[in-house]
């Protein structure tokens, strides 16, 4: 078992969230892990990666070679397509549509959607509006968690639990409101992937 | 799951360490924030506070060490050089208690204005370096190397780059070890360097480098593995050996190894590889110092590649498809990104203090024309940037008071420097003393916003202590005036700095509010206290 994930966003976005979530539950199912970060002058708004990997054997080297990555995991639809050549020829795109502006030359966002929608195998979906359902935007990044999880090769059991560690210290209701934004993107994912 | 950073923390707490000195900077930043954050540092009583620069901070580990007891100091890669007349002065006093030297090299300058490569600093002072190539490498080498140092009675180096320092893992952890009792040095003229003990002190440490190249053969560390194909011979250094074995994970590697991760390097090692081997190549996350020193200026002997020869880029850090391609590997490499994503370069905060700031500068300046505004390291320097492109330097910190200085002298007047409130008491005070002890006609603008903001909100050494330090340099009072940077007094603001603009002698205006971030920070954290008290 392998799986390679290049996680993006934009700094700030919580993808480090999703990848302590991931390595939490890799790490109760006995998996290596190698999760290289993004940390320093790029979360002033910069574009931001993690390369996450999961093996059932030791992982050599911090970064995913490209070509290899088995997702890609965005929190924003541009982010999800600066990555592409990291990706092997049948690898996910699992993306949010909603696009975080903060340049002024943002491409139109029909051209960046139609463009992920050309690639073989992807799942878009509007985790804003999602997490919004489930009580607050805040929680977007968990849509996109559950929105991926049927790839991660991971129990669903074992994402609960890493979701509630993670945010037990926020109180229960962040911990309820991200568990539901997870099962939001998780049945997402069943019905459109 | 610790990252490179945290193992090295957690190492120096295991291995005994009374205390760890440091100023922030990425990718070093962390190695200080998980000791202040650890319980059991707190209850062991490690030291852990943050120091006004580099210099202090290895000066005070150097202190620590004389002591007897085990000390640790970190930095980022250019922290090495404000550091530096200390460092390589400690190897000619030595040490006493074991004393590691973490510094932190960023190649790719994903937040760095270079990429130096501090195993020169380490060759140059004659100090043992050790370069872990993953992260327990990382915990097991600060374990080694308080050792080390006490064995040989002189600081070890430990080199990491952003990758090792900022990517997670699982670390196994070793029994823990007490601390080391105060125990003064048996010479007590040994850390005195009045020339006629620094030559004898040099001479030693000339003398401990063919046991420390023995230490560097015998510490497993370094290991040579023989292949069956002798074409080529591969020396791996640091976390280079990461990427060529992922290179090779599901057969063997064909050629024989050298994987370098201590030095001073072992000779005997590296002329087994070579004369094994018809030509060599050479992978270093770094400068090419090792692979310039088996060249030579002649380049005479075998085949050698590497940066050099274009076997691997000249810049940058090193990836596994970069050490791929140097051994011949083809790769299906995924679909080109579309030509129409834009660049997403980082920028200054929504609400962000300096952003007022550096509008009521521009305006004031507008007169003038542009181009005089020296600046310095912080989230600052990103005003550079559109939409303000309000500074035009950025050197090394405490370089923007001095070069308006000189660009003062020059005849530029006004020149204005602007300076964040860490970088002024890193390295800024004395040159604001320089400026007053030579009246420069000069504006410094000290950006307060009571933190360390680039590097996450680290406690700034200059917290409530600007005006008094201004005021202590001689700034005449008159000419230190305190700004509240907000749009609602942006025009009062234009007033004063245009007046201050006009002054010809040293003022001082201290926009000063607190960053949005460690104030988010800081109210997240008052409402979880009030929730708990509920
Ligand atoms: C010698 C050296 N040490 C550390 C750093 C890392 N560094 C860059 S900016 C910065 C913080 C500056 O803080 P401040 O001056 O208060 O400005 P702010 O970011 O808060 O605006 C640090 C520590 C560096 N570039 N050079």
């Amino acid at each position: 078992m392998k799986k390679d994930i290049i996680l993006a966003g934009v700094g700030g976005q919580g993808i480090l969230s999703i990848a302590a979530c991931i390595g939490m539950a890799a790490l109760s199912e006995d998996r290596h892990i190698k999760q290289a970060e993004v940390h320093g002058m790029s979360q002033r708004g910069g574009a931001v990666q993690s390369h996450l990997r999961l093996s059932s054997k030791p992982i050599a080297s911090d970064l995913i070679p490209e070509g290899k990555a088995d997702l890609i995991i965005a929190v924003e639809p541009m982010e999800s397509l600066r990555y592409l050549p990291m990706l092997q020829d049948n690898g996910w795109i699992i993306t949010s549509i909603n696009p975080f502006v903060n340049i002024r030359d943002y491409p139109p966002i029909e051209t960046i959607l139609q463009e992920i929608w050309k690639q073989p195998q992807h799942i878009t979906i509007d985790a804003d509006q999602i997490a919004k359902e489930c009580g607050s935007v805040k929680a977007a990044n968990m849509v996109i968690l559950g929105a991926s999880s049927p790839f991660l090769d991971l129990k669903v059991e074992n994402l609960e639990k890493a979701i509630r560690s993670i945010f037990g210290s926020k109180g229960e209701d962040v911990v309820k409101l991200n568990l539901a934004a997870y099962h939001a993107g998780l049945a997402y994912a069943h019905k459109n992937g | 799951m610790l990252l490179g950073d945290e193992a090295i923390a957690q190492a120096g707490i295991d291995a005994g360490m009374s205390g760890i000195y440091a100023y922030p900077g990425t990718p070093s930043t962390e190695i200080m924030e998980y000791v202040q954050a650890s319980k059991e540092a707190k209850e062991t009583n490690i030291r852990a506070l943050w120091s006004a620069n580099e210099k202090t901070a290895m000066e005070s580990a150097l202190g620590m060490s004389y002591a007897g007891k085990r000390a640790m100091v970190c930095m980022k890669h250019v922290g090495l050089n404000v550091a530096a007349d200390g460092f390589v002065n400690s190897a000619i006093t030595g040490a006493n208690g074991g004393l590691i030297v973490v510094a932190a090299d960023d190649p790719s300058m994903h937040s760095s204005q270079n990429e130096q490569d501090s195993r020169f600093f380490g060759k140059f002072s004659f100090i043992p370096i050790l370069e872990p190539s993953n992260q327990q490498e990382a915990y097991d080498m600060v374990h080694y190397g308080f050792e080390l140092s006490e064995k040989f009675h002189i600081p070890v180096l430990l080199r990491i780059t952003t990758r090792l320092a900022h990517s997670r893992t699982g670390v196994d952890l070793k029994t823990k070890l007490p601390q080391n009792e105060i125990k003064l040095p048996d010479n007590l003229r040994q850390f005195v360097l009045l020339p006629n003990i620094a030559r004898k002190q040099y001479r030693e440490l000339l003398d401990k480098q063919p046991n420390l190249e023995k230490e560097s053969a015998n510490s497993g560390f370094n290991s040579l593995s023989e292949g069956p194909v002798k074409s080529l011979g591969i020396i791996a250094c640091g976390l280079a050996n990461n990427y060529l074995m992922e290179n090779f994970q599901d057969e063997e590697i064909p050629y024989s190894v050298l994987k370098l991760t201590q030095y001073p390097v072992p000779v005997d090692m590296i002329s087994q590889l070579y004369d094994a081997s018809d030509a060599i190549l050479i992978l270093e996350d770094g400068y090419p110092i090792i692979e310039e020193l088996l060249r030579g200026i002649l380049n005479s002997g075998k085949v050698i590649h590497g940066r050099l020869d274009g076997t691997v880029p000249r810049d940058g850090e090193l990836n596994p498809n970069i050490v791929g391609k140097a051994l011949g590997k083809q790769f299906r490499i995924g679909s080109e990104a579309p030509a129409f994503i834009k660049g997403r370069p980082p920028k200054l905060c929504d609400g962000c203090s300096h952003t007022d700031a550096f509008v009521a500068l521009n305006e004031a300046l507008e007169p003038y024309g542009k181009g005089r505004v020296f600046s310095d390291i912080g989230c600052y320097t990103l005003s550079a940037l559109e939409p303000l492109e309000a500074i035009n330097s950025c050197v090394d910190m405490g370089a923007s008071i001095t070069m308006a200085i000189g660009a003062a002298d020059a005849g530029l007047v006004p020149a204005i420097a602007a300076i964040g409130d860490s970088t002024f008491t890193h390295s800024g005070i004395t040159g604001l003393l320089d400026a007053v002890n030579n009246n420069a006609p000069i504006t410094v603008l000290i950006l307060d916003n009571s933190t360390t903001g680039m590097t996450g909100g680290q406690t700034s050494s200059a917290f409530g202590k600007v005006e008094d330090i201004c005021r202590g340099v001689g700034v005449s009072e008159e000419h230190i005036k305190v700004l509240k940077p907000l749009r609602k007094f942006h025009e009062e603001n234009v007033k004063t700095i245009k007046k201050e603009l006009e002054y010809q002698g040293v003022s001082v205006i201290i926009p000063r509010r607190e960053c949005i971030q460690t104030l988010g920070r800081r109210m997240r954290q008052k409402a979880k206290v009030k929730a708990a008290q509920l």
